[in-house]
């Protein structure tokens, strides 16, 4: 085999692997609720990506978008029935009264981006 | 933004405002103390951290604007919170929005047409020499690579700094190698040529590819607008006024101001404005757009009217009795918005799948260029470059992300403009699965409004019809029973007198009894006659016959002996039948339970066309016969009126509440329907099966076309066909693809469910 295809073949190889180890074994940060509203920045993503919140008690979420992407222009917090579109820059807020533990998962509109909320 | 009406000062309104502007501490209180001069402002709390403004005022002495004005005026900015709700703004930032995109894609296109028609190699002929020359083209392509193609870079890159990839890190991705490339053949020609390659510059790639998702991103902004058209129409139907009568005086006041209990009037062709009682006049009333019934309904004095609703032809004052977020369309409003915002237990997959789809392709499309550099033809670099362009561009996962919700928001949508209001989307996934329905007999396959058919002496020389009808209506009075309500009125109508009851008890599944003139009364079926050991013998015969008849027949015993019988009988709905018939057409068991004995049960069951009879079931076992039939393994419906029924409705897989807006009933069910016509019972089970069909075929193309598009972009076709995906045709597929996932969805709007 040319050495550039060894080249070629090897950097391949290694941006598998960074693209896997990137994007699939990233760690989400978990930040639990001190009062009883959280604020999530909506830019290219959510952040914090999870949040941890009290069960039982009602808990104010804001979401502020400051992403122009349409892709984010929405949210869905399916298991609470919620959906919300985010006009940019404008913070939304949706209150939520968690019964149940467990790990919920939200997204943009179109399911391209994650958040999770932790009840405990 | 959160409006709270505080318990005491129910006049205040707190409104939380944004303050931009704030760079220190001390700003807070120069905020405040502006704040607090203003007349109506009871209290103004600013926080630095948040950069928040909880005002306290009166909305009559002082509005936002004020506020926002007096802020500006010590030198900041602020904000009013709005929730999403506040549809204006959002309207017009959307049309900006969609109007930019249109310019871009307009200015994108042109571009890339003028770049082909310069560089394509039958095309290029024909073109002036200023087009086919690569640094015009270099040019031509920066502007739109860095100026249309801008949003995607910059919503990949903060999506980057998360670690997480969407469509946008593919677009810009590949569209960025092909230009990277493109320029390198522009500026270095002679090091491209020494690798053997044509230095032939492929700007025309990018700029089309950009063009193209762009335009479907339009396209695909445009019908998803259409997928919350009923959401809007029905907040649409709220009035923006009502006529409220203060004295003699008739006011216009905002539909907001509208207190309990104001006196309203509405004349012939006027929107009724809040939900209420009709307290003088008549008229007749189109409530086609809450309960999908098409005919007008006449309404008196003393009948409920729906807020949103229209006035045909009298003019009638009324009371308003919910206002606000209590009236019926504003609760339909949230149960739709509640349900086009859950998610499909079908969903679950989808989620799994996307979580993993964007950094799989990537990886796809790394393998791809290796693969193609590798063991591709010459020129291998141009191949691997090319093919792994079009993997990037081809993938959508836009497609899939969109197949379930936007078939569920048409679907429940549809629903709601037919009274058929779902309260999730699980619950329109599991009604397409129904085998069995059940329908609570009185109030939903019959009119629920039973009358006295038959009053029957049975020792006619000692108590004549009369005193049979007198003494059941007695001791029927203090009961709350549909059928005792038939007995009252029948005695009412035969301007009886009532006698005292003593010692009233009613036993649930079994009947009443009291004392009248300090004689022990029973009234009920034959179970209370056994359990009080009354012997009913004289009574056999004509029992046997009024309830082979369909009717639920009472016994009348004084004294420890049977004197007489009373028949009742409640109407068919007209949409029975029909509705029973349709049912079995989509292969569904349809069965009926009642209280009734067997032989009237039967008898009506037989009327409408019903072969599966549960009679005799008390109240509270209704649950547990739901649950039998479950055990057989069938997935049940049951049909109520949702407010005696309740435990019923929640142990079925589907609860459906019929003919009532009530909110304990759309708590207990799963589906309500606002009309009271069977028929809409065969219509949620079609728009579930249509919906689910929907759903359906937008995941498979969704998945198919990328299961076997992706292939085909690697290059899997070439080895036997000599077939290659170009990028430009991938750029087609993709903006096709999610495109048609919401056009597909659309489609639920005309599908027939009635």
């Amino acid at each position: 085999m040319e050495t550039d295809k060894v080249i070629v073949t090897i950097l391949g190889i290694l941006g598998i692997a960074f693209t896997y180890w990137f994007f699939l074994g990233k760690k989400e940060r978990e930040v639990v609720a001190s009062s009883d509203n959280v604020e999530i920045t909506v830019e290219g993503g959510y952040s914090p990506e999870a949040v941890v919140i009290p069960k039982g008690k009602t808990t104010k979420i804001t979401f502020i978008r400051k992403d122009p992407s349409s892709c984010l222009s929405e949210v869905v917090l399916g298991d609470f029935k919620i959906r919300k579109e985010l006009p940019l820059n404008t913070p939304v807020t949706v209150e939520i009264t968690p019964q149940n533990p467990g790990t919920f998962g939200y997204s943009c509109g179109m399911n391209m981006y994650h958040g999770k909320i932790v009840v405990r | 933004m959160t409006y709270n009406l505080q318990p005491k000062n129910y006049n205040l309104l707190t409104t939380t405002f944004l303050i931009k502007g704030m760079h220190c501490a001390s700003c807070v209180r120069v905020i405040e103390r502006a704040l607090e001069k203003v007349e109506g402002v009871r209290e103004a709390q600013v926080n630095f951290a948040t950069e928040k403004a909880n005002i306290s005022y009166d909305p009559k002495k002082v509005t936002d604007e004020q506020i926002i004005t007096t802020v500006s005026q010590v030198g900041y900015k602020a904000l009013l919170e709005k929730t999403a709700k506040d549809t204006e703004i959002e309207k017009e930032q959307k049309k900006k929005e969609l109007d930019n995109l249109r310019k871009k894609v307009a200015f994108a296109l042109a571009t890339g047409v003028l770049i082909l028609w310069g560089s394509f190699p039958f095309l290029m002929d024909f073109a002036p020499s200023v087009l086919k020359n690569f640094l015009v083209q270099l040019v031509l392509a920066s502007i739109v690579q860095f100026w249309v193609g801008l949003e995607f870079y910059k919503a990949a890159i903060p999506a980057l700094k998360h670690r997480t990839a969407n469509m946008d890190t593919l677009v810009s991705l590949g569209t960025t190698m092909a230009y990277s490339y493109s320029v390198f053949v522009t500026i270095f020609p002679e090091t491209v040529e020494a690798l053997g390659i044509k230095p032939m510059p492929y700007f025309d790639v990018p700029v089309i590819i950009i063009a193209l998702i762009l335009l479907g991103r339009y396209f695909e902004a445009k019908a998803r607008a259409g997928t919350s058209e009923a959401i809007r129409k029905l907040i649409g139907l709220q009035a923006k006024t009502a006529k409220v009568l203060r004295g003699k005086v008739e006011v216009d006041v905002p539909i907001g101001e509208v207190e309990l209990g104001d006196i309203i009037r509405v004349r012939p062709g006027e929107k009724i404005p809040v939900d209420g009682t009709i307290l003088d006049g008549e008229s007749s009333i189109d409530e086609s757009m809450v309960t999908g019934e098409s005919i007008p309904v006449d309404k008196l004095k003393g009948d409920t009217v729906i807020g949103g609703t229209i006035n045909k032809t009298g003019t009638f004052t009324y009371k308003a009795t919910k206002v606000g977020m209590e009236t019926m369309l504003s609760q339909i409003i949230r149960l739709v918005e509640e349900a086009q915002a859950s998610k499909a237990p079908i969903q679950k997959l989808v989620d799994l799948i996307s979580s993993y789809f964007v950094p799989v392709v990537i990886i796809l499309a790394t393998t791809t260029f290796v693969l193609w550099y590798d063991f591709g033809p010459q020129p291998a670099l141009l191949f691997a470059l090319l093919n792994t362009v079009a993997v990037l561009i081809i993938a959508c996962p836009c497609a899939m992300g969109l197949a379930t919700p936007t078939a569920i928001m048409v679907g429940t949508g549809k629903g709601a403009e037919q009274g058929i209001l779902i309260k999730d989307a699980e619950s329109l996934e599991t009604a397409h699965k129904v085998k069995t329905i059940i329908f609570d007999k009185t109030g939903t396959l019959t009119q629920g409004k039973p009358k006295v058919t038959d009053v029957m002496p049975l020792q006619p020389t000692t108590y004549n019809l009369q005193t049979i009808l007198q003494l059941a209506a007695s001791i029927e009075k203090g009961s709350e029973h549909s059928l005792a309500e038939a007995i009252v009125t029948k005695a009412e109508e035969e301007n009886l007198v009532l006698s005292k009851v003593e010692g009233f008890r009613a036993i649930p599944g079994h009947g009443v009894e009291g004392k009248v003139h300090g004689d022990c009364v029973l009234l009920g079926n034959t179970r209370l006659m056994e359990k009080e050991k009354v012997d009913t013998s004289p009574a056999r015969r004509p029992l046997a016959r009024l309830e082979s008849e369909g009717k639920t027949v009472m016994i009348l015993a004084l004294k420890g002996k049977v004197v007489g019988l009373i028949a009742v009988a409640d109407t068919l709905k007209d949409s029975a039948k029909e509705g029973v018939k349709a049912l079995e057409k989509l292969d569904i068991e349809v069965a009926m339970i009642t209280g009734d004995n067997k032989r009237t049960a039967t008898a009506i069951a037989k009327e409408v066309g019903i072969k599966r009879v549960l009679a005799e079931v008390l109240p509270d076992q209704k649950e547990a016969e739901v649950r039998k039939i479950q055990s057989e393994g069938k997935v049940v419906a049951m049909v109520g009126d949702g407010i005696n029924d309740a435990p019923a409705l929640a142990a079925a897989d589907v609860g459906i509440a019929m003919g009532t807006g009530t909110d304990v009933a759309i708590e207990a069910a799963d589906i309500t329907l606002i009309n009271k016509d069977l028929r809409s019972v065969v219509g949620a089970i079609k728009l579930s099966k249509k919906t689910m069909k929907t759903i359906k075929s937008n995941l498979f193309w969704a998945f198919g076309y990328n299961v076997i598009l992706i292939p085909v972009a690697m290059g899997a076709l070439y080895p036997i066909f000599r077939i290659l995906l170009s990028p430009i045709l991938a750029s087609v597929a993709m903006a096709f693809s999610s495109t048609s996932v919401v056009a597909n969805s659309l489609l639920l709007k005309k599908a027939k469910i009635s």
